[in-house]
């Protein structure tokens, strides 16, 4: 992954695609979120989703999922040059989670990831503050998730 | 008896749990979700921020939405949510935390689209045993009225 000085407000990462099957949206909800409409074929035709749909929960892990990936890519290429590999940090929290657009059994979700603010953080120098809006887009290109992240991401100058 | 935006007021509306998390259960979600070595490898977690092996964030929303279906939002109205306006990640979910989460209505008030419906946003609050802060989100739902479900 990248340290925090190679990031640029407005810098975007393509993050992939994920097929929300049938089975996987029950897996979930059966698992975290056993509300009729995440579970039932019929239920979710009744219901405001119209349609089987995934738990919110699910369609935000399943960003989480292809931004762990992306991480990983990029430190398998970083590594690959022969570059220190940046480990980010935890992530204190999230804000302004929109579930803009229902995600139905069968829909193909592309995710992406846009740096939005950037800081020092004054209480632990070795590590910068990012901010990132990530997205998720249906196959027919209409937003269906948005959240602006928040995650530590360590200095080049600490760890070097 | 199914809960109508009626039964929403504002103020505290319950406690729930405890719900213990396994070290099991934190290594599977972390292996299909969230595959960070903090969330699956107790050496590397000792070395992270976190110091230890610690559940992945949203682990504990999903814990967390899992405790409000079975507290109130399984026998709710609800249709749904919109999104979540804040999540804070407080500190770790370690293996083996017995999870208690408190909520409380912050406000409750008519739609103004769709007038048979209200929003009601909720605040939650998630402690482990020792009665640590871990998580706090604040979500709204839109939940039917009464008059409403009694016609349906």
């Amino acid at each position: 992954m990248r340290f925090f000085e190679d990031l640029e407000i407005g810098q975007r990462r393509e993050l992939g695609s994920f097929t929300f099957t049938a089975e996987l949206i029950k897996k979930f909800a059966a698992q975290f979120d056993p509300q009729r409409f995440h579970l039932d074929e019929e239920e979710g035709r009744k219901s405001l989703f119209g349609g089987l749909a995934a738990s919110g929960w699910h369609v935000g892990s399943v960003c989480m999922k292809l931004l762990v990936a992306d991480g990983q890519r990029q430190s398998k290429e970083a590594a690959a040059r022969g570059e220190q590999v940046a480990i980010w940090g935890p992530s204190p929290g999230f804000r302004e989670l929109r579930w803009i657009k229902p995600v139905l059994a069968g829909d193909t979700i592309h995710f992406a990831s846009e740096i939005e603010t950037l800081r020092w953080s004054e209480k632990r120098p070795e590590w910068g503050i990012a901010q990132a809006r990530n997205t998720g887009a249906n196959q027919r290109g209409d937003k269906v998730f948005s959240l602006l992240a928040t995650a530590f991401v360590p200095r080049r100058s600490a760890g070097a | 008896m199914t809960l109508t935006f009626e039964d929403f007021p504002p103020g505290h509306f319950g406690t729930f749990g405890p719900r213990r998390v396994t070290r099991e259960e934190i290594l599977a979600f972390a292996a299909e979700f969230d595959p960070q070595p903090m969330h699956l490898d107790e050496e590397a977690a000792s070395r992270s921020m976190l110091k230890g092996l610690s559940g992945s964030g949203w682990h504990l929303c999903s814990i967390m939405m899992r405790m409000m279906f079975d507290g109130y939002i399984g026998r709710t109205a609800s249709l749904g949510s919109p999104g979540v306006n804040e999540v804070r990640w407080l500190a770790p979910l370690r293996p083996g935390d017995d999870l208690t989460l408190e909520i409380d209505v912050t406000e409750a008030r008519v739609s103004r689209s769709r007038p048979d419906t209200g929003i009601v946003t909720f605040k939650g609050m998630v402690r482990n045993a020792a009665g640590q802060a871990l998580c706090e989100m604040v979500s709204p739902i839109i939940v039917q009225r009464r008059a409403a479900v009694a016609v349906s």
